[in-house]
């Protein structure tokens, strides 16, 4: 912070706040409170699921296969979540998203991030994931270059949020972008376009992405950008409404359709394909529409803690 | 109801396998996926002969586990007590990964099981038939209660390769899955595929509803 910026804010008594914040992200709280997210991130699935799992089990019909692989999914939720062990062995790419107040280092954030999954990772919260491309070289602690991977947000917000998504590897394989029009799919440059490649997408991956997975979507941006935003729509609560009604019908019609195509859990046959599809859009080139979906598995294994100027955090996800 | 497998398993018992049975599986076996796999084609089958000792040893110990045995792609989180490993999460990896390997794998090793997830492709799916072996599809994402069915961790071959990535020689005790690629021909994946692409182009043939 330069001089007669930090003059500012004192004349404005910002300095005390500012104070408070780099006191937080320096003292043990704030470490401990993102480690915690990390461990029930592993070990806990988010409520939501919880219910919209069961709820498929009920609906699929008795003595199905589908009904056996989803029986052992609530089984293995809950032993999981008894012995806080991870859900899955592929404890996936750590990506946190943080939303954070004016002038807080984000070089520091950063490095508490990563201390938190080395932390896990010794502790067994996570598994050995980062590996050198062009070594070969596991780093053993989930340390590495971009890895995990750090997206920061300033905002209004006199609170910090940290989300985070452990994203596996098996699901993200399968995740595809499509450039319309599309000739093969007969896929223009509209909301129809839209629909055809994402059913598409959907079963491409059919069992290799563990189904029922939820798609994050992103319409336009670049290629990379695209990705990003596709990623935060996994952020979401499965039952929230999409606030532009042409994008929430998409997503409505689109996991109906999805839901009858019959791939099931672990695409072993079954009613249950989606439990999600959550659709965002960015503002994109004359020249490119990029429709991008990211396929997350049945685990969507995502949570989210709010830490106070004061200190103080809770779970808010 | 499930059916009891013990390694050794006897061909006869692979003949007996349908798609669509519900099988556990018990007796000594390894986790192995694409750094395993690579290293199992590449350096001791098609490697230059003689070996260096250690893959020697490496080819012999592991030619013992795997005739009439199984493969299970798996890249495990374990737990190391005083030396003593135990696997604290393990679930099924995709197994298509390994497609370009798995038959020569099955052809030089005798195995009977190869245990994943999400299938395997035409060239497994003739090792099976050929070399009489199936492909168990395990429950994906299920790392705890799998790791129920891994009793004990006995050695382990090429840790360099990172913990997920090497070969963990462990005892299964009712390991359980679903047989969906079979010694007769018949792959559940190429059927299921099928129809979702049947029903994919009905989709796409009627147009958007909304």
């Amino acid at each position: 912070m330069t001089a007669t910026v930090a003059a500012m804010s004192a004349k404005h008594g910002e300095m005390n706040v500012e104070r408070n914040w780099t006191e937080i992200l320096n003292g043990p709280a704030f470490g401990e409170a993102i480690f915690d997210l990390v461990r029930r991130t592993a070990c806990e699935l988010p409520e939501d699921m919880e219910t919209a799992l069961k709820r498929a089990y009920d609906e699929e019909a008795p003595e199905s296969t589908a009904r056996v692989v989803l029986a052992t999914f609530l089984e293995n939720m809950a032993l999981a979540r008894k012995k806080q062990a991870p859900l899955c062995q592929d404890t996936g790419t750590p990506l946190f998203f943080i939303n954070h107040p004016v002038g807080l280092s984000q070089r520091a954030m950063r490095r508490l991030c990563e201390k938190a999954v080395a932390r896990a990772t010794q502790e067994l919260f996570l598994r050995h994931n980062a590996v050198d491309p062009v070594t070969g070289v596991n780093s053993g602690n989930n340390v590495g270059n971009g890895f995990p991977g750090v997206f920061f947000e300033e905002c209004d917000d006199e609170a910090i949020s940290v989300a985070l998504i452990l994203k596996g590897g098996g699901s993200e394989n399968v995740g595809r972008q499509y450039s319309l029009p599309d000739d093969a799919l007969n896929a223009g440059r509209d909301l129809e376009g839209i629909r055809r490649v994402v059913l598409d997408a959907v079963r491409r991956a059919e069992g290799k992405g563990c189904p029922p997975g939820i798609l994050g979507i992103c319409i336009g941006g670049d290629r990379g950008s695209a990705y990003l935003h596709s990623k935060h729509q996994l952020l979401r609560p499965l039952g929230d409404v999409n606030p532009d009604p042409a994008l929430a019908a998409l997503e409505e019609l689109i996991l109906r359709e999805a839901n009858t195509l019959g791939i099931g859990p672990l695409g072993l046959g079954g009613k249950a394909t989606l439990l999600g599809v959550k659709i965002g859009a960015l503002h994109r080139l004359p020249a490119c529409y990029f429709v991008t979906v990211t396929y997350m598995c049945w685990e969507n294994r995502r949570r989210a803690i709010r830490i106070e100027a004061d200190g103080s955090c809770r779970f808010i996800g | 109801m499930s059916r009891d497998l013990t390694i050794p398993i006897t061909e006869e018992q692979i003949m007996e396998l349908h798609v669509g049975d519900a099988v556990a599986i018990s007796g000594i076996a390894t986790t192995g996926r694409d750094a395993a796999h690579k290293y199992l084609v590449d350096r001791l089958i098609e490697g230059k002969k003689p070996l260096p000792t250690e893959d020697q040893r490496i080819f012999d110990e592991l030619k013992q586990i795997y005739r009439g045995g199984a493969i299970y792609h798996s890249g495990p989180i374990l737990r190391n007590d005083a030396g003593k490993w135990s696997i604290v999460s393990s679930g099924p990896t995709t197994s298509i990964r390994d497609e370009i390997y798995e038959d020569k794998v099955i052809a030089a090793f005798g195995l009977r099981v190869i245990i994943g997830k999400g299938g395997m492709g035409p060239r497994t799916l003739a090792a099976c038939k050929t070399h009489r072996a199936v492909y168990v599809h395990g429950i994906g994402g299920a790392g705890v209660t799998n790791a129920r069915a891994i009793v004990e961790v006995l050695d382990v071959f090429k840790k360099e390769f990172g913990l997920p990535e090497a070969l963990w020689k462990i005892r299964l005790d009712r390991f359980p899955g679903i047989v969906t690629m079979d010694a007769h021909g018949r792959s559940l994946h190429e059927e299921l595929g099928k129809d979702f692409d049947e029903r994919l182009a009905a989709l796409l043939r009627g147009g958007s509803e909304g």
